[in-house]
């Protein structure tokens, strides 16, 4: 079996459209919480091949859009710095911090490198014992076991030049936060198949269960997203309020037991900012006091690194499924790819980004 | 950023679990790959990676679930039909 092709397969998509369609008889709102998964409904065009009765509003599963500016901006003062070294995932560089964004400071001059893996920040600390290198660790459940192993690896490697400047954002609470708000709209919910492919999905069935909001578990090829869509559908025209599993050839219920072993001893669950939403309760991860030499902004004290929010982009709206990207005064006018208000309008998973490339470029 | 690319390990090096290496073949790309979360993970398995690290196992028998629903969901059309 082709695990991408045979999950792009036009004929079987248009049967559970088809079956979407034959069971909607009232307007529903669904929610995906990855960026991955917003691109690729706007990339297949499936979101314009749904009864026009659901509604998809695109979540916050962007982790470049929710790191808060105040890091990015402690990101940039580190890259500026002679003797140290920023590595960073290659989506980070261009987003806007108060003032600049990392590929300015690079260009200035700032020793920046793009990384695939955090490991790869290791072999750069190895190879430059002279140097500080600083590894920007941004991501959800599914980066931080990659982030932990390689603080474990320093660890274990006595590397006293490798520290790590670390946002991480967990899922569950940024879903309670959308349906506890006043104003939510969400009937259901795809969740994140690779957070839950780390994490498993048994944090999300009380969620589900408290907010009579169906949670389905939902891969990233075309064939995932329908059968996603159509059981959330299902639940939701059934009155069913329960949590599904559709992407099962890669989550189990308790998830990735070896990674969520070194998530408890490397991280604690701390409050955490989302950028253009503000602080939600217990939904980021910190290091552990006992890896405090590994934290950058303990060894840089950054604490004095304070940031200026762009008034003008509504990334905190789209983010929460408040307003669709287009719906911004600024979209596809002052702010585009290539001249970015926010970070939705950068990233490859941004909402913003995805209506650009696929709505108005075609 | 969650992305995960499915792959097929070619071989595996190394003992300890938690460190053990593997060369991964993406449609014929080869990367090397960590395979510390993945302790099961056998040489010819599929494997979900991120980052550089293999975080699943693909369960082939499960992939294969998709299209049996969507012979449920044909034979529920053809009865409703046939009514």
């Amino acid at each position: 079996m082709k695990f991408d092709r045979d999950f792009r397969d036009a004929s079987a998509v248009k049967k559970y459209i088809q079956a979407v369609h034959e069971i909607t008889d009232q307007p529903w709102t669904i929610m995906e919480i990855c960026g991955g998964q917003t691109h690729a409904f706007l990339r297949y065009g499936i979101d314009a091949l749904l009864p026009e009765e659901i509604s998809l509003l695109h979540g916050p599963g962007c982790p470049v859009c929710v790191t808060p500016v105040e890091k990015i901006d402690k990101a940039i003062y580190l890259a500026s710095q002679r003797d140290i070294i920023l590595c960073s995932f290659g989506d980070m560089v261009r987003v806007p911090g108060s003032d600049e964004d990392l590929l300015s400071v690079k260009s200035k001059g700032g020793n920046i490198r793009i990384v695939y893996s955090p490991t790869d920040a290791l072999t750069i600390a190895e190879e430059h014992p002279h140097k500080q290198v600083v590894f920007f660790g941004i991501g959800f459940e599914t980066t931080a076991p990659a982030n932990a192993m390689a603080v474990l690896q320093a660890e274990a490697k006595q590397l006293d030049n490798f520290s790590l400047l670390s946002s991480q954002v967990l899922v569950p609470p940024a879903m309670e936060a959308i349906l506890s708000s006043g104003t939510n709209m969400v009937n259901g919910f795809l969740a994140a198949g690779h957070v839950c492919t780390v994490m498993g999905y048994h944090e999300y069935i009380p969620i589900a269960e408290k907010y009579q909001s169906p949670v389905v578990v939902t891969g990233f090829e075309p064939l995932d997203l329908v059968q996603g869509v159509y059981l959330c559908v299902r639940q939701l025209q059934d009155k069913c309020f329960g949590v599904e599993n559709q992407y099962k050839r890669s989550v189990t219920k308790e998830g990735n037991r070896p990674a969520q072993r070194t998530l408890q001893k490397v991280y604690k669950v701390v409050d955490q900012k989302w950028r253009g939403i503000g602080i939600i309760p217990q939904s980021g991860l910190a290091l552990q006091d006992e890896f405090a030499q590994f934290d950058a902004e303990k060894k840089f004290d950054l604490g004095h690194i304070s940031a200026r929010e762009n008034q003008e982009c509504l990334s905190g709206l789209v983010l929460q499924g408040r307003n669709k990207p287009h719906e911004c005064p600024n979209f596809g006018t002052r702010c585009t790819p290539e001249h970015p208000l926010g970070a939705t309008m950068v990233s490859s998973e941004g909402a913003c980004a995805a209506y650009y490339r696929y709505r108005v470029e075609g | 950023m969650c992305l995960a690319i499915p792959g097929k390990i070619l071989s595996i090096q190394g003992d300890e679990p938690m460190t053990r290496k593997g060369r991964v073949s993406f449609d014929g790309v080869v990367k090397e790959v960590h395979l510390g979360y993945v302790p099961d993970a056998q040489i010819g398995d599929y494997v979900n990676v991120h980052v550089g690290f293999a975080i699943s196992v693909i369960n082939e028998t499960e992939a294969k679930e998709i299209y049996g629903l969507l012979g449920e969901m044909e034979a529920a059309t053809r009865k409703r039909m046939k009514k």
